[in-house]
């Protein structure tokens, strides 16, 4: 699916691409370094700088979201927070960037494909993709080829660890979830609890890992694992194994579409104790979907929709008028990361791959959607978490 | 108590399942793999019914029963007959279902997308019940009794009907059936459309029993039909059933008494296990081929 900011900016599209074939084919095969990748986005630097900054040739953006398959739902709310910021940046001025969103099928095999071609478009930055999976896969890529990745979703531990052209925004379940287990411990006195988690999932298990390090650190006991696949539907055999152990609560690991079936059961066979859910239950179509039996599930989160932040504020707004619908954890992430690249290539006025890489890096409380945030040295993006309680169909802060 | 009955819904619709596919392999000798997509397409139609056109399920579940029954009637004459003739009829039976498979599970993505969906809220009245000292819901009950009502009609029509003996003919030698004047192209086609019909109710079954329908679910409780026929013994209806509740069962048990990460060790480990020690299934009668 490719998106374009303006049509205007087509002309200029493919006149660049017409001059950066040329200067692949009289350049390098191998774009290691930023020489060749210097030669292939020409006119990329401008003048100015923050607000001011004005570059002529259209920054090209790729952006790897899994729109089909297990993944979809995320990917949605990704596009979704991506055009919007597409669109408010294009009101800005000053900086043409050219969207392209490519779906990876939820395949990592795919996003290793996308990946691909992205590299060889000569795309100033990688977004993406929406799972840790595909993103251990494809990222080596970017790494290889110069390209500097900014991940909007990926929780998992190791993902920025794979090479020093990877940034994320995304919250790492290690920040999140020992503030989960932290306050719910604290708010509904835990001494004993069930942990599950599907175990065919690089996201999920990496959380699953975390869950145990903090229950432990807290002096909970865990009674019992079990373990689940992220296709299951029917949890109600591993739900009565835990019903009978008589939990202070259920913990789990594991991705929306699990996590729907698997609420629905629980209180159907009557366990009615919080369920504390990792970030994959951080999605309002639990509440849509599960109606009911979503009460009293806490979750972790990296964004908080009820912020007074002006950022967020806005944000709100603008989805909602432009949606007719509220925006998720997601869709904020996503906004977030094209505003990040934004103010990194305003901060240089230079969308080169590696002048991008080194803007990134140095982002330091910047306010945004998500609060102010700020790039550490291991390329992870540091700023406040929320945990959440599902209560009247909605989340609430939990205290 | 609680685990047992787990193990015995989830289990019925695993023979409801099986049972279309034992059908059309015991009669006709033709393993359709086209089943597993009428699941699926089943369960998506269902929940349009009851979402879109705001239907009672109960009005559903017989209009879902129907669309089985002409999606069958497709499977047959599309996969099957054009192909019946032909020396590798069997193979290339197989291999033509898997493609009809392939072309529905696209046109259901195209149609409804590829996210999961689900019955909406209060389409099925939320009443629990209490059975020795198990939480059953009034669904589960409804699953069970559909799925048991449902094999027994079919085990009466294939016994005592003209239609059955008909079947039971052509399963014997089709040319032999033709000889004494079975119809034979129709009573395939029947076939074929009570098996899909099977299969469809199976799905909507199962789609309302976890509240999730996929694209996949066809694909993820294929293997364990397939399964099932296995232990159930190929073409033997009320192996099916029991094979159906085994699975279900020995997967229930294996998560409680072994660990969870298990289950499917377990469970696929006793298809090997009767493989091995009985060849032709639990209630399969031993073929014998003549030359």
């Amino acid at each position: 699916m490719r998106i374009k900011l303006t049509t205007l900016a087509a002309v200029s599209v493919a006149t660049l691409v017409l001059t950066s074939c040329g200067s692949d084919d009289g350049g390098d095969g191998d774009t290691g370094e930023g020489a060749a990748g210097d030669g292939a986005t020409g006119g990329l630097a401008g003048e100015g700088t923050g607000d001011d900054c004005v570059i002529e040739g259209d920054v090209a953006v790729g952006a790897a979201l899994s729109l089909t398959g297990a993944a979809a739902s995320y990917g949605e709310s990704q596009q979704s927070g991506l055009e919007l910021a597409a669109q408010h940046l294009a009101e800005k001025g000053g900086v043409t960037y050219d969207l392209t969103i490519e779906d990876d099928q939820t395949d990592p095999r795919q996003g290793i494909t996308v990946f691909e071609q992205f590299v060889g478009d000569d795309v100033s930055v990688i977004i993406g993709p929406t799972l840790s999976n595909g993103a251990f896969q494809a990222q080596p890529i970017a790494q290889e080829g110069g390209v500097p990745v900014l991940a909007i979703s990926n929780t998992a531990s190791g993902i920025t660890a794979q090479g020093d052209y990877i940034f994320r925004d995304s919250l790492t379940e290690q920040q999140v979830i020992p503030q989960t287990i932290a306050t719910a411990a604290q708010t509904y006195g835990l001494e004993r609890v069930i942990v599950m988690y599907s175990n065919d999932d690089a996201f999920t298990e990496s959380g699953y890992e975390v869950f145990a390090g903090s229950l432990e650190s807290e002096g909970i006991e865990v009674i019992d694992t079990l373990t689940f696949s992220k296709a299951d539907t029917d949890f109600r055999t591993l739900l009565t194994e835990a019903r009978d152990t008589e939990p202070d609560a259920v913990v789990v690991s594991g991705l929306i579409e699990a996590a729907i079936p698997l609420v629905t059961q629980a209180r159907e066979l009557g366990i009615d104790v919080p369920i504390i859910g990792g970030n994959g239950f951080n999605n309002p179509q639990l509440m849509a979907d599960a109606g009911d039996a979503a009460e009293g599930v806490v979750v972790g989160a990296a964004w908080n929709s009820a912020s007074d932040n002006p950022e967020n504020v806005a944000f709100l707004e603008a989805y909602d008028a432009e949606y007719d619908a509220a925006p998720d954890q997601f869709a904020a992430q996503a906004y977030t990361g094209l505003m990040l690249i934004d103010y990194a290539v305003r901060s240089n006025c230079s969308a080169e791959r590696d002048d991008i890489k080194a803007a990134l890096g140095e982002i330091d409380a910047v306010p945004t959607v998500l609060g102010e945030i700020s790039i550490n040295d291991d390329r992870d993006a540091e700023h406040p978490a929320v945990v959440q309680v599902v209560e009247d169909g909605a989340f609430a802060v939990l205290e | 108590m609680q685990q047992l009955l787990n193990g015995l819904f989830i289990g019925s619709i695993y023979a409801l399942f099986a049972i279309g596919f034992t059908l059309v392999f015991g009669i006709l000798d033709r393993l359709n793999l086209a089943h597993p997509a009428v699941f699926a397409a089943s369960a998506f139609v269902g929940i349009e019914l009851v979402e879109s056109a705001g239907m009672s399920i109960w009005v559903a579940i017989p209009l879902v029963f129907v669309f089985g029954a002409l999606l069958g009637l497709v499977i047959e004459r599309v996969a099957f007959r054009p192909l019946k003739g032909r020396p590798d009829a069997h193979f290339a039976g197989l291999i033509s279902s898997i493609a009809l498979a392939g072309m529905v599970i696209a046109l259901l993505q195209w149609r409804y997308g590829p996210d999961t969906r689900r019955f909406p809220i209060g389409a099925f009245p939320d009443v629990r019940l209490e059975v020795a000292g198990a939480q059953v819901t009034l669904l589960q009950v409804v699953i069970l009794a559909v799925s048991v009502a449902l094999m027994v009609a079919l085990t009466y029509l294939v016994t005592r009907s003209r239609l059955g003996r008909g079947m039971r003919a052509i399963a014997e030698n089709p040319t032999a059936a033709r000889v004494l004047g079975v119809n034979v192209d129709r009573v395939t086609a029947t076939t074929f459309s009570i098996s899909s019909a099977l299969g469809a109710v199976a799905g909507v079954l199962f789609a309302m029993n976890v509240n999730s329908a996929q694209l996949g679910m066809g694909t993820a409780i294929e293997l364990k039909g397939l399964a099932v026929i296995i232990v159930g013994g190929m073409g033997s209806l009320p192996g099916a059933l029991i094979g159906g509740l085994a699975l279900g069962l020995a997967e229930v048990f294996a998560v409680q008494y072994i660990g969870s990460s298990w289950r499917d060790v377990i469970a696929f480990g006793l298809l090997f296990l009767i493989l091995l020690l009985r060849p032709q299934g639990l209630l399969g009668a031993r073929r014998v081929r003549e030359v």
